[in-house]
């Protein structure tokens, strides 16, 4: 009852007449940005129609009976794509009980699916999706093997159904977190990720004979079978390393299991084998401004780590870790990779592209760009209104759509800051207010 | 009551500065014993540590055509800012360049004071963050009074360039962490980098006491199976811990007026004693509104005052209690959910803080975050203009130097572009509160120490000279 009237009260402030399910929307005469890559377009016009993208530009005509929504003096841009991140999967990081991000003492390791944890109703996804995120990557944690599992992608819309693609990847720590999981050593790393491959091949060959049920097995039947995915590269395998000779390592695995589908996350000292990516057509998930030699693997963080590779040819995206304040804090990662275009001796980039890599980019990583992340045609309608530029720190969304369904405006935290705008009580105390 | 007027006058300038004061304070307690049975005090030194920070060769400088944020509230468009031997000199509409000044035209750009952030642990946990280099808590009993944080300050952490290359961070408090209850002293540096910490030790800046309360301590001890492991235990273990410190002020105070036998030295009580004296500023780690109020009472039932609560997610709760009490919070823009105590953050909080007319700022606590300060407070602009609330931002610049200033006890000093205080100066290539604004030039005490523009005005600690990624921009 409570989302209908929110629900409502969002849709007449749009001006619009019903609720919007399955019906044409156009969005009129604000500045649309694709999320593609290019250059943002003056009175532009966005229109959805069934939760699909129809079209978005310059000189799209308004459909006949479309909804139209002004946005003139807005922005109309796609809802921002958030990796890897733990939204739906911990109420709380800290609070242990809430925490479904990592398994330390699971005798499973690639089997572990993040799906059935998935909870639509964690208040961090409205909070989040007011910021104007409107999927997310969502990666378990590797604790008691290099292996954390499977990750999925979800959307934050206000409804039961969250994901949108289950087991959309496997990820895996090669890194000096890798090393620590297998046992203290780089080394230990590898010899744990072939053996286990190796297993992987053998169950398929045979499964019968496959045992993976002993308590001392390091695979299970579960993580073969999901490696064998991997290793026919119908899923990706999301990469975490961060030091220029493990990035390097990594690359070379594909002499070995040349069907992998990789995708390397972290990556702080990328631009230093910019080259060698970009040639291995591999795409990362950076973090982004990520600049002080954190680790030894990142001695050589840049904030121009991003830029730098992108000028090689990687396809680059931004990650959202380390975005403390919450997954919306990407659009200011991407904000100052633009803003570093400025500063002499920097690679940064340029608006267009920085906002690719908060949209479309996540999605391109992991092979999901024709269905997320743009406004192109054929996409699923995540569409926000900003009140300015959407990367800028003083803009925020005024509407959001995800599928094409308009989302509340409404979320925890907003109903604690009307809550405590004035913080003296009144005649009753502060919990009769029910706003 | 000669011995009296020397102790005090000791103290006031053990607070003060000086080693040489120090030793002859020392030389005086050295006289030979009477032969009354009064035996003079002899008084330990307030700064064993002392400052050795020097201020680095500055030229007169002019900036002028620029928009300035003063760090009081005030704002000039299309003005100046005139500072020479290390302080400012003026700030105006127009102001007449010296002879021999630099002149800088700062037409679309912004200058403001220094940021200050009054929460960070850089050189305590520095970068690389491997095990060796974690210094930040003395995590071996609740209680940790007797230690320092700048005993730990690694001055060569990549981390101080960093804040003052992106973030225009001037002045920093480093804080020993909040695994204790009351976790040790903190140090305020200049973010110059040094060979020594004392070479980086803000001048006269007073020392504070790290306290926290909520869960880390009770976590911490707890999980060793000892007191605290609830709330409740925090506040015994406190109030058995000031009970104490009381006890010892009163000995010590009545030694270092009559003299006679001196009490036994106890470092840590040396710390809570300055507290309860009004020398030692606390800076309390604490998230949530009932706990604060709470810390607040104790304050009360001890004689001390808390002057800053830090992290102070629920602020915003008690703004009217904060302001009553004339206690500040020191807060992020918008971390929240990450823990139990951090799950009620709200972007808000400092623009709420503001319209009640409490004393708010911002810090990082965290060695990324502390680049971007003037970005955190843009976002709570943004939150607050949502949200109805409009803060100036010549207002909101308060929340990134004044008040920290204030709250560490040097405003008079540093914090704000007033003649005759620090010439810790920023020149930004844009609105300071836009994303794509970086810092162009920064100043300390009128010494050009960061030059986007010139590779040579670019700090290299040496922990990074010769390593991969050495004298890169970053």
């Amino acid at each position: 009852m409570k989302r209908a009237l929110f629900l409502l009260a969002t849709v007449s402030g749009l001006g619009l007449a019903t609720p919007a399910a399955a019906q044409t929307v156009a969005i009129t005469g604000g500045t649309v940005a694709l999320g593609d890559g290019s250059a943002p377009i003056e009175g532009g016009t966005v229109v959805f129609r069934d939760g699909r993208v129809v079209a978005a530009g310059l000189g799209v005509a308004v459909p006949a009976g479309a909804t139209i929504v002004d946005a003139r003096g807005k922005w109309v841009v796609p809802g921002f794509v958030a990796g890897f991140t733990s939204l739906g999967l911990a109420d709380a990081d800290g609070v242990e009980e809430s925490n479904d991000t990592g398994a330390r003492t699971s005798p499973f390791n690639a089997a572990i699916d993040v799906t059935p944890a998935i909870n639509p109703a964690e208040v961090k996804l409205a909070n989040e999706r007011l910021g104007g995120v409107t999927r997310a990557l969502i990666a378990p944690d590797a604790s008691g093997s290099i292996f954390a599992g499977q990750g999925a992608v979800i959307d934050l819309a206000d409804d039961n159904d969250a994901v949108t693609r289950p087991r959309a990847f496997q990820f895996v720590e090669l890194g000096e977190r890798g090393g620590r999981a297998a046992g203290g050593s780089r080394p230990a790393a590898y010899a744990m990720l072939r053996d286990a491959f190796t297993q992987a091949q053998d169950y398929r060959r045979n499964p019968a004979a496959f045992g993976g049920r002993e308590k001392d097995s390091l695979l299970k039947r579960g993580d073969a079978d999901a490696l064998l995915k991997v290793l026919d590269g119908a899923m990706p395998l999301v990469v975490h390393v961060e030091r220029a000779s493990d990035i390097r390592t990594v690359l070379g695995l594909t002499r070995e299991y040349p069907k992998l589908k990789l995708v390397l996350t972290g990556v702080s000292e990328g631009w230093m084998v910019a080259r060698e990516i970009a040639a291995a057509r591999v795409p990362v998930i950076a973090a982004a401004l990520a600049d002080l030699p954190a680790d030894f693997e990142a001695l050589a963080a840049t904030e121009s780590n991003a830029g730098r590779m992108r000028a090689a040819g990687v396809q680059v995206a931004l990650a959202s870790t380390g975005a403390s304040g919450g997954d919306h804090n990407l659009k200011q990662f991407a904000g100052n990779l633009v803003a570093i275009t400025r500063v002499p001796g920097h690679t940064g980039l340029a608006w267009g592209e920085a906002l690719a890599a908060i949209t479309s980019g996540p999605a391109a990583a992991l092979g999901m760009d024709g269905e997320i992340g743009s406004l192109r045609a054929g996409r699923r309608a995540d569409v926000v209104v900003w009140d300015g530029d959407p990367l800028e720190l003083s803009s925020a969304p005024t509407a959001v759509w995800i599928d094409g369904r308009a989302q509340p405006m409404q979320s925890r935290q907003r109903a604690l800051r009307d809550r405590y705008l004035v913080p003296t009580e009144g005649a009753l105390p502060k919990a009769y207010e029910r706003r | 009551m000669w011995i009296g007027k020397r102790a005090s006058a000791c103290r006031w300038l053990a607070v003060g500065v000086g080693a040489l004061a120090l030793a002859a304070c020392d030389a005086g307690g050295d006289r030979p014993k009477s032969a009354s049975s009064k035996v003079p005090p002899k008084l330990f030194s307030r700064d064993p540590f002392p400052s050795t920070y020097r201020v680095y060769p500055g030229v007169p400088t002019l900036v002028r055509n620029v928009t300035v944020i003063d760090g009081e509230g005030g704002r000039i468009e299309g003005g100046a800012v005139l500072f020479a031997d290390g302080k400012v000199v003026a700030i105006g509409q127009t102001l007449e360049a010296p002879a021999g000044a630099t002149v800088i035209d700062g037409a679309g750009k912004f200058v403001t004071p220094g940021i200050i952030d009054i929460h960070s642990h850089l050189g305590d946990y520095p970068s690389p963050g491997v095990q060796a280099n974690s210094d930040g808590n003395e995590a071996t009993g609740p209680i940790t009074a007797d230690v320092w944080a700048e005993h730990s300050v690694w001055p060569q952490d990549p981390g101080f360039g960093r804040a003052l290359a992106n973030g225009g961070v001037t002045t920093l408090q480093i804080l020993p962490g909040s695994a204790n209850l009351m976790g040790g002293r903190s140090v305020v540096l200049k973010n110059v980098y040094a060979r020594t910490m004392q070479a980086m030790k803000f001048p006269g800046a007073p020392y504070g006491l790290k306290m926290a309360c909520g869960e880390n301590p009770k976590r911490v001890y707890g999980g060793k199976g000892r007191q605290p492991s609830t709330r409740m235990g925090n506040v015994a273990v406190d109030r058995a811990t000031w009970a104490k410190a009381a006890s010892y002020r009163r000995k010590w105070d009545k030694y270092e007026k009559d003299g006679g036998d001196p009490p036994d030295r106890d470092i840590g009580m040396d710390t809570l004693r300055g507290v309860l004296a009004g020398e030692i500023l606390v800076q309390n780690h604490c998230y949530r509104a009932d706990e604060m109020a709470i810390v607040l009472d104790m304050a009360k039932e001890f004689g001390y005052k808390v002057t800053a609560f830090h992290h102070a997610v629920e602020a915003y709760k008690i703004a009217d209690l904060l302001k009553a009490n004339g206690t500040c919070a020191a807060v992020w823009a918008d971390w929240y959910g990450f823990k139990m105590e951090s799950y009620d953050g709200i972007g808000e909080n400092l623009a709420i803080l503001e319209r009640a007319g409490a004393c708010g700022m911002i810090h990082s606590d965290d060695q990324n975050g502390i680049q971007r300060l003037n970005q955190e407070v843009a976002k709570v602009l943004a939150s607050g203009h949502h949200a109805g609330i409009d803060v100036p931002e010549q207002v909101a610049w308060k929340w990134l130097s004044l008040g920290p200033a204030t709250a560490l006890g040097i405003a008079d000093k540093t914090g704000s572009l007033k003649p005759g205080k620090m010439a810790d100066v920023v020149l930004w290539n844009g609105n300071p509160f836009s994303v794509y604004t970086r810092p162009e030039k920064v100043w300390v005490d009128g010494a050009l120490l960061y030059d986007a523009n010139d590779p040579g005005r670019r700090p290299v600690s040496d922990f990074e000279l010769g390593q991969p990624g050495s004298g890169d921009v970053k």
